[in-house]
């Protein structure tokens, strides 16, 4: 088999965080993992070529990156396309995911890539692609590679996919029939009985789970604190510098109000697609309430407004990207020293 | 955020989406479209509408959810 394995610049043996901007290099033959790869594939499968695309390139430039990458295993003449092993790398997951994604739409080749399950590529395409789970030790490289080898030699060969926990990729949301030992009841009592026993037991239809976040103490005295506005109503000024989408944000803005008594109808916008934006775009303080706040920093019933407020759109967002998004947010919070935030949520 | 240890208020109309996601200090907005105002009143009292609010976020910052639940 004729194989393209995509890399980011860590795994590709270019560097770290710090050549993140690189854009994609082409290589010929097998680089780093990319030999392994070839071992687990087995006789007859080689890396033909190599593409080494640093992680902010990738994630800033998606649809340059995918269209390059159709184009390579297209001139290689592949018939199968590797991404990663991503592990828990985010920006190398979600790049992987969408390289993946369109070289099966495109070019109907089988394609494969593997990530931990928070990993928020795993979120944005399960269910348009094979993702196997690696878990996030980057140590079990060669048993991630297996599975990936296993599943890719069974896409190739039109063998029968077995279900998600037994081929060990994440689930892709898809129904298939099949004949069962007992009826529903049965099944459903068998679970039940499992539950108070404390036995592990498979549900058939998993629930995903929100894990609780116990809540920070409070503030002791709000009128030394420092609060910030966040939304994500998806407040942005006029023309969305930060090309928030309307759904499916992946992007959020920081925007200055440093000095501001008020935030003028006419320079903002709403990007959310979820809501009837005309009321917050006639007066932003709906949404986002610099006017009483101001006020309230000047009659000392807080310490400070922060100087900017943070936007992203809240519309049908997958949790693993939420997650990653507050945890952007909180990163420039803590370092800006912001002791509280109220979050405007529609 | 709040796992990164900043207390959050979060003004929301779907207070049963919050809570369901586990949101700790959840204030009630007056609605999805109008959260923190309402374009039927004149300005003046659709100021104090949204001073109220983010009167009881600031409130809900300072006070241990565990205490208080509403």
């Amino acid at each position: 088999m004729r194989v393209v394995h995509y890399l980011n610049q860590f795994f590709g043996g270019i560097g770290g965080e710090e050549q993140a901007g690189i854009p994609p290099e082409i290589r010929p033959g097998a680089v780093g993992p990319g030999r392994l790869l070839e071992q687990v594939l087995g006789d007859g499968s080689h890396v033909v070529t190599t593409i080494i695309c640093g992680d902010n390139y990738a994630a800033e430039n998606v649809q340059e990156v995918t269209a390059m990458v159709t184009q390579q295993v297209k001139e290689a003449q592949a018939e199968l396309l590797v991404a990663g092993p991503c592990f828990q790398a985010g920006r190398y997951g979600t790049a992987a995911g969408a390289v993946c994604a369109a070289v099966q739409e495109d070019l109907s080749i089988p394609v494969i890539t593997a990530m931990a399950g928070e990993n928020p590529g795993v979120d944005l395409y399960r269910e348009s692609i094979y993702i196997v789970d690696s878990g996030d030790d980057v140590s079990r490289m060669r048993d991630v590679l297996a599975d990936m080898a296993r599943l890719a030699n069974k896409l190739a060969g039109q063998g029968v996919i077995g279900r998600p926990a037994d081929e060990g990729y994440f689930s892709q949301g898809k129904l298939r029939s099949e004949f069962v030992e007992n009826t529903a009841a049965r099944r459903l009592t068998g679970m039940l009985l499992s539950k108070m026993r404390g036995e592990a037991f498979e549900a058939e239809v998993p629930i995903k789970s929100i894990e609780p976040v116990p809540a920070p103490p409070p503030v002791p005295d709000m009128s030394r604190a420092t609060v910030a506005i966040v939304t994500d109503g998806g407040l942005v000024p006029k023309g969305n510098p930060d090309q928030i989408p309307r759904a499916f944000a992946q992007v959020w803005g920081a925007y200055s109000i440093e000095g501001m008594d008020s935030l003028q109808a006419g320079e903002y916008e709403v990007a959310h697609g979820g809501y009837d934006n005309r009321p917050v775009e006639q007066d932003p303080h709906r949404l986002v309430p610099v006017d009483v706040l101001r006020q309230m920093e000047r009659d000392g019933l807080v310490g400070k407004l922060h100087p900017e407020f943070l936007s992203t759109t809240g519309n049908s967002n997958p949790l693993e990207n939420s997650r990653r998004m507050g945890r952007e947010m909180a990163a420039r919070l803590i370092e800006a020293g912001v002791d509280s935030v109220i979050l405007t949520s529609t | 955020m709040e796992k990164a240890g900043i207390p959050v208020a979060q003004v929301t109309a779907m207070t049963a989406v919050a809570k369901a996601v586990g949101s700790n200090r959840i204030v009630r907005g007056q609605g999805i479209v109008n959260l923190l105002g309402d374009s039927d009143l004149p300005p003046e009292e659709e100021r104090e509408i949204r001073k109220q609010i983010v009167r009881q976020a600031l409130e809900a910052l300072a006070t241990d959810p565990a205490q208080s639940d509403p």
